[in-house]
């Protein structure tokens, strides 16, 4: 999902660089007010250990494997504000040592995964354990919260392809979020299996930071503020305008009249149009709910059966 | 730290290693600006990106980074590219997308994949310190760059004994196994950050 230079257009990475640096802002605030000073360090190891752990290659099928991303995972392990701070200095590392996301990208992908996908992602975590307490209700919560984490990062790297004029927005969110909801269920599975395995051996490691971190009231609406901002800004078009993704594209990239006798390529499918039209981001919408329903009961489940597997083991 | 060879090539000693690192990132941003505010892919624009392209090698040649090692690594970055860049040929237009979207990205890719490899990390923190990042931005960074490399090798050689210890069992058995590794790391991490700090305060760190 590291969104490569080329694909967003100036507007857009001034809005999403805007976005990222007040909520880093925030986040860096909120971090050094919370944390005791001896636990500076631990933020540092835990972005080296959330880039490492990154490099565990997890089997999949048919010779593919996947990898943790690790949001959600580092804001149960070290609160929310400071696993904005790991995930984007994972990221810059990733962009400047690997050029894996682009430089003038950076402030897009930093609020797609480290704002979105982190404060997001913990946000539901939060929610699930009002309802749902003990261990099994932590690794339910995570499980949710990593799913959930990965499929509204790519839903907001989605509309930034599409406000920028890239992709269609018709296209690329279905595409985008689709593709992240199964990725997501691997994200989801490494998170609690990794939570179980430090709840068993040092469980005081995840209640001790959970305690010590309360963020002021002003903190947390100002996180919300941002997050929905930046949707609100990226998302916007495309809701409000009678859903024609393609239209406007079109008229962004002003080639309505110039695409017939510009096109160097002729198009593979120039008449392209998806069956009802009209509907599709009701189909989307359908899915993606039916997904997040499936995807609740999954984690439900998952941290029954984890936990029924440790006390026949112990 | 057998693992530095992560960066290797940002240490070399060349024409272009050993400018200002400031000069770099100012040079590389204004390509990669050039390259996407360029609006399509006329005639006029085929010949800056060819521009920009010959200016791009020149470089590369320059600063005699393996030209293998540059090629395998633009290949490993452009799937994503290509498959963003094969869903706008769904839409109207979309040859002409398709084609210009590849080839912004791919001279972005190789731009940055320049400015990476010819950047050691110290100077990036320098240019972020110049910013005026905030500090604790900086210690995480400097820290995680520092043990990014000591947990890799911890990790290897968790992953080394655990091979060398058990056989193999199925998918699920995988995936716990891997699991119990990545969260044994995190609980010897911690304790590691524990000892860091001591050692921060025996030097004054404040």
């Amino acid at each position: 999902m590291h969104i490569p230079d080329g694909f967003l257009d100036a507007k857009t990475l001034a809005l999403s660089g805007a976005l990222a640096l007040g909520a880093l802002a925030l986040a860096v605030r909120t971090a050094q007010r919370n944390l005791p000073p001896r636990r500076v360090p631990l933020i540092g190891i835990t972005a080296a250990f959330v880039f490492a752990a990154q490099m565990l290659n997890f089997p999949v099928a048919g010779g593919t494997s996947g990898h943790l991303l690790g949001g959600v995972l580092a804001a149960t392990m070290v609160g929310p504000s400071a696993a904005v701070l790991v995930i984007t200095c994972v990221l810059i590392i990733q962009a400047f040592l690997f050029a894996d996301g682009g430089i003038l990208a950076l402030g897009a992908n930093v609020f797609n995964m480290a704002i979105v996908g982190t404060i997001g992602g913990y946000g539901i975590y939060w929610l699930v354990r009002r309802v749902a307490s003990g261990l099994r209700g932590q690794l339910m919560a995570a499980a949710f919260a990593a799913w959930c984490s990965v499929v509204l990062a790519a839903g907001s790297c989605a509309a930034q392809l599409a406000f920028s004029g890239t992709v269609a927005w018709t296209l690329v969110l279905p595409v985008m979020t689709g593709i992240h909801m199964l990725i997501g269920i691997g994200e989801s599975l490494i998170t609690a299996l990794v939570l179980l395995a430090v709840a068993r051996t040092r469980p005081e490691l995840l209640t001790e930071i959970a305690d010590g971190h309360k963020g002021l009231l002003w903190e947390r609406l100002a996180f919300g503020l941002l997050i929905a901002l930046g949707l609100a800004v990226f998302a916007a078009p495309f809701a409000s305008r009678k859903p024609d993704g393609l239209e406007y594209v079109a008229q962004v990239q002003r080639f309505e009249h110039k695409a017939v006798e510009k096109n160097i390529v002729p198009a593979p499918l120039p008449d392209y149009t998806i069956r009802g039209i009209s509907s599709p981001g009701m189909a989307t919408a359908l899915a993606g709910g039916i997904g997040t329903v499936l995807m609740f009961g999954f984690a439900f489940l998952l941290a029954r059966a984890l936990l029924q597997n440790k006390s026949h083991a112990s | 730290m057998h693992h530095d060879f992560i960066d290797r090539y940002s240490r070399l000693d060349s024409v272009v290693h050993r400018r200002a690192a400031g000069l770099k990132l100012a040079v590389a941003l204004a390509l990669l600006l050039a390259i996407i505010l360029w609006p399509r892919l006329d005639k006029s624009g085929l010949i800056a990106f060819a521009a920009i392209a010959v200016v791009l090698l020149g470089l590369a040649a320059l600063s005699r980074i393996p030209p293998g090692f540059l090629a395998t690594r633009l290949l490993m970055l452009e799937p994503f590219a290509l498959g963003i860049a094969f869903l706008s040929l769904f839409q109207p237009g979309g040859g002409q997308t398709f084609l210009l979207l590849l080839l912004r990205s791919t001279l972005c890719l190789f731009t940055v994949l320049l400015l990476t490899n010819t950047m050691p990390f110290a100077d990036i923190l320098r240019v972020l310190k110049r910013c005026r990042s905030p500090s604790l931005l900086l210690t995480t960074l400097a820290l995680m760059y520092r043990y990014l490399f000591v947990l890799i090798d911890e990790l290897e050689r968790m992953q080394r004994a655990r091979a060398a210890r058990t056989f193999r069992g199925g998918r699920w058995q995988t995936w716990r196994a891997l699991a119990l590794l990545a969260g044994e790391l995190f609980v010897r991490s911690t304790e590691r950050a524990e000892r860091i700090y001591a050692a921060m305060c025996a030097r004054g760190w404040k």
